[in-house]
């Protein structure tokens, strides 16, 4: 079996030439596109799983700005609302203060005008008074006079009080 | 990776230690058969016929041992040149033709460059010859090989081996047919593929495409990058050729009926490409490199006599380990393979045909069996081969950066 460890010539010769041959075309037909493909492909997908990552990047970008764009309208709203309510508080306590004052003017009108009236009412009430008084004292006077004793004591007298004058 | 290397180490050394128990037992059932000629069947020399190369491809006998015994092969071209009689082209099946025949075609087939005398070869009288032995003007085949008659006949020495001149033996042999296979095979493979990448552009691979791509892949993913570095996209046609290369015609020895090839069970080839990864190391070595080897780095100069020589030494012995570990795996699994089966034979021999019949389902069990740790072994020494090439190349370009890390 020694023939098993020695190798042909002719063997080497032509495993040679075959395989510089085969390395050659393959390297030139089958590597080289092959491997340029799988580059390419490996690429594409690493380009691929990176715009991802990014797309995920933004998309998390944007849900963090959106959910401060949310707190931010609460916090708006709230903000407004208390506002609101201020306002409203305000309006109401000026209503009510206007109110009270009107109220408060009103009273004091009427009741300048309950004095104007009693007032008035007061003078006429004198003013009758006075002609009543008139009157009566007209009335007595035209009954002592009748009296032409008494008319002349009364003359005497008035007379006097002019003369005193 | 390292762990996944050991493992590959641990499984290559079992095979092989189950291989060289099986060869033990086994082995010496073919020269024990081997003895008993005269009942038939030599177990020896049918395992040497198919795992020897040889020039025609041969599939079945028919009438075996008959006086109408017939051979079915194909017959391969013989190409010779030798000083004497210059080139020569014929078929190998010119061997097997009748005496009557010879003179007159190879007068006119054989052509003979000019400044050669003119000669009348002297025919070989097959009397003279040994059994086994077939003429052809003036070329003898003998066990497989050619050699030149002299004196019309062939001389054999006290060990049996002729002692005759060989010519210059550039035939096409059945290995040679074998490798021209595996080569049609694996550029139209490929070349289909490519082509398939091209059309198809950035997409999935498809069927078959996708199971090359996964090998393709595994040689740049597992072999090419971790062993190599940053530099392996030089060496990667290379490791891709010579895996699919072993890896193809390992398969091809697989095959029953297409004519048992032992490509890479053959020294000549595994030598051929063992040289072909030892050439590539040595022109791809740098100056770190070469200067690890002719001055070995933290070693005291009185020890350069005693380790120059052993860093020369290591430098051939990676590819003739190489070349080894590959020749001895493949003819060890065709080796046992065919001893199963020659058991039967050898059996029905010693003890009539009932034993025969009795022995073939053992027989046959353990052929599947081993067949199917050949398809392991055929996919592994592609790998190994592969592997330890780009290693060696990873060696070669590695940039060394002493270090007080760096022991060896």
């Amino acid at each position: 079996m020694d023939q098993l460890v020695s190798p042909g010539i002719g063997l080497i010769f032509w495993t040679t030439l075959a395989f510089l041959v085969l390395l050659f075309l393959l390297k030139k037909f089958a590597w080289k596109p092959i491997l340029k493909a799988l580059k390419e492909r490996e690429e594409r997908i690493s380009q691929a799983l990176s715009a991802a990552e990014e797309a995920e990047k933004r998309l998390k970008e944007i849900q963090l700005r959106n959910e401060s764009l949310v707190a931010e309208a609460a916090r708006e709203r709230e903000a407004i609302l208390k506002a609101a309510r201020e306002a409203s508080e305000k309006m109401v306590a000026e209503a009510k203060e206007k109110a009270a004052a009107e109220a408060q003017r009103l009273l004091e009108q009427a009741r300048e005008n309950i004095h104007n009236e009693r007032m008035k009412a007061l003078t006429d009430l004198k003013n009758q008074v006075g002609m009543l008084s008139l009157e009566i004292a007209e009335k007595i006077m035209r009954l002592r006079l009748q009296d032409e004793a008494l008319r002349d004591q009364a003359i005497r007298q008035l007379l006097d009080d002019i003369k005193l004058n | 990776m390292q762990v996944l290397r050991s493992n590959n180490l641990i499984i290559n050394v079992i095979i092989v230690l189950i291989r060289a128990s099986l060869s033990l037992v086994f082995g010496f059932l073919p020269t024990w058969a081997s003895g008993n000629q005269g009942k038939g069947f030599d177990a020896g020399q049918m395992i040497g016929d198919h795992i020897l190369d040889a020039h025609e491809i041969h599939f079945f006998t028919l009438h075996e041992g008959q006086p109408d015994e017939v051979h079915i092969s194909v017959p391969l071209p013989v190409i010779l040149y030798s000083r004497e009689f210059g080139w020569d082209v014929f078929w190998s099946s010119a061997f097997h033709h009748g005496r009557e025949h010879q003179t007159a075609e190879h007068s006119q087939n054989a052509t003979y460059s000019a400044d050669t005398p003119i000669h009348t070869p002297k025919q070989p009288d097959h009397s003279e010859l040994p059994p086994g032995a077939h003429a052809y003007g003036p070329y003898i085949l003998y066990k497989h090989k050619i050699y030149l008659a002299e004196d019309g006949g062939l001389r054999l020495g006290p060990d049996g081996k002729p002692l005759n001149k060989r010519p210059l033996d550039l035939s096409i042999t059945k290995n040679v047919a074998g490798i021209f296979l595996a080569f049609i095979l694996l550029f139209l493979l490929f070349r289909a593929a490519a082509k398939a990448y091209q059309r198809q552009g950035v997409t999935a691979p498809k069927g078959f495409q996708n199971v090359l791509e996964t090998l393709i892949l595994f040689v740049r993913d597992e072999i090419a990058k971790p062993s190599i570095g940053p530099k392996y996209e030089k060496f990667l046609p290379y490791l891709l050729t010579v895996f699919f290369f072993i890896f193809t015609c390992n398969l091809l020895g697989l095959i029953p009926f297409i004519g048992g090839f032992n490509i890479t069970g053959n020294i000549a080839v595994t030598l051929t490409l063992a040289a072909f990864t030892f050439a590539l190391t040595c022109l791809n070595g740098n100056a770190s490199y070469w200067s690890h080897i002719f001055w070995p780095p933290g070693v005291p100069k009185v020890l350069y006599p005693l380790l120059i020589p052993i860093e020369i030494m290591g430098m051939f012995n990676k590819p003739l380990v190489l070349m080894l570990r590959l020749f001895a795996n493949i003819t060890a699994g065709h080796i046992i393979i065919l001893s199963f089966v020659a058991l039967i034979f050898i059996f029905s021999a010693l003890f009539g045909p009932l034993a025969g019949y009795a022995t073939s389902p053992f027989s046959m069990l353990f052929t599947i069996f081993m067949n199917l740790l050949e398809l392991l072994v055929a996919f592994l020494q592609a790998y190994v081969f592969t592997l330890l090439s780009a290693i060696y190349f990873g060696q070669a370009v590695e940039e060394h950066h002493h270090s007080a890390s760096h022991v060896h």
